[in-house]
């Protein structure tokens, strides 16, 4: 974090990502004068948005102002590249965002949508904040949990494994053990 | 004489089809009860070399992506050949089921035969119930249709709404002898402590020979789950 030798910032990338969804709430306090302050104040550089089905656009900037550059995009097939380059994500709490976040070894911060009617996605946000792999948040809370976070907290997320399911269906299907 | 022979006429035709009606009902019946038993029995043992024709029903938002995770270990030349269907307003999921595919054939996997196809959608996110019922039969009539054509012989889904008409005709197809299946459930990963309506209805009604949880919690919950940890 800070200035690198010839005076160019190091990027800090923080990614917003909303998956296929539309989550205007997510965007809009993201793209708000305090969560970006925020943000800036805690080092990062950038600001990048993925907005998915969102009506609500971001305002974009160079940041050349001593402030954060903000940038959006709509969606992409694969994120993977964006989340690589990030320093922090901050998601809507689907399964498929989350996952590919915290495989990635990546500090996330997960926002519940308080719009979606029986909202289980909370569930999965809230299980995996209890065993610290994430923070969760609501948009109104965002600015707080990113002013308090401690990302040397976080525990890394040891990805799971899907080769014990695999071996109950070879064995119901009455196909012999492998080695 | 004649006047019994005709008195049997008379009466015969109506006795006669309500014979074959119970005689109809009861066999269904008989066969009902035997798939009830069955379901969930393992299988036979067979050889490794034997294929099962595979039907994975892929569903938006992570399931699609949970489902890839599964296919990634199992074995391809086993499930095969592999029919992928997807709501028709679903369209990530096709596509990424196809780049699986893909990358199975650049890595050198031979033999490989996967078809795509879509299905008129039972609900909608957000539709309202009472329409949801006539848009629930034609996206069975649809179910029928597909399922009439792949027959098979795996089902594996892991919660979109668009699994139950598919799961239960594969039950029919079980009750009226048309195509033995073997229906594997696994509750997606973001459900944690309640299930899914899917998942409600599949475990409830006992249709999944194997129903998969990946958190303790619903294990605790529903004791004929198997709890397999994350699968992500």
């Amino acid at each position: 974090m800070g200035e690198a030798r010839d005076g160019v910032k190091v990027k800090r990338v923080v990614f917003v990502t909303v998956g296929t969804t539309c989550f205007d709430a997510l965007v809009k306090v993201a793209d708000c004068q305090e969560v970006k302050d925020e943000l800036y104040r805690r080092g990062y550089t950038d600001l990048l948005i993925q907005m998915g089905r969102g009506s609500y656009l971001p305002a974009k900037s160079t940041g050349d102002d001593g402030s954060l550059a903000v940038d959006y995009f709509t969606f992409s097939l694969s994120i993977a590249d964006h989340l690589r380059s990030a320093s922090l994500v901050i998601s809507h709490a689907g399964s498929g965002s989350i996952f590919e976040t915290l495989q990635l070894g990546k500090p996330l911060i997960v926002v519940v949508n308080e719009d979606l009617m029986d909202n289980h996605q909370s569930e999965l946000a809230e299980e995996l904040a209890e065993r610290k792999h994430l923070y969760c948040s609501r948009p109104l809370t965002l600015h707080q949990t990113i002013a308090s976070m401690d990302l040397n907290s976080l525990v890394p997320y040891t990805p799971g494994d899907a080769t014990p399911v695999a071996k109950l269906i070879n064995r119901f299907l009455g196909f012999p053990e492998e080695s | 004489m004649e006047k019994n022979t005709s008195c049997f006429f008379s009466n015969s035709s109506p006795n006669l089809v309500i014979t074959c009606f119970v005689a109809f009902i009861t066999i269904i019946l008989v066969r009902f009860l035997y798939v009830i038993y069955r379901t969930g029995k393992p299988l036979n043992k067979r050889t490794p070399q034997q294929t099962l024709s595979t039907l994975i029903v892929l569903g938006s938002g992570g399931h699609t992506a949970e489902m890839i995770n599964l296919l990634l270990v199992l074995q391809k030349d086993r499930f095969t050949p592999r029919f992928y269907i997807a709501a028709a307003t679903d369209n990530m999921s096709l596509q990424k089921a196809r780049m699986f595919e893909n990358s199975l054939a650049d890595s050198g996997v031979k033999g490989i035969s996967a078809e795509f196809m879509q299905i008129y959608r039972s609900r909608e996110v957000g539709q309202s119930y009472v329409t949801s019922v006539w848009t629930t039969l034609v996206a069975t009539a649809h179910a029928l249709w597909l399922m009439i054509k792949i027959r098979p012989q795996v089902v594996l889904c892991n919660g979109p709404g668009t699994c139950i008409p598919l799961c239960v005709i594969a039950f029919i197809f079980k009750v009226v002898g048309i195509r033995w299946s073997s229906i594997f459930y696994v509750e997606s990963i973001a459900r944690v402590k309640r299930l899914s309506l899917s998942g409600l209805l599949l475990y409830k009604l006992q249709i999944a020979d194997q129903f998969f949880v990946q958190w303790p919690q619903l294990q605790r919950k529903y004791p004929r789950a198997h709890y397999v940890g994350c699968l992500m």
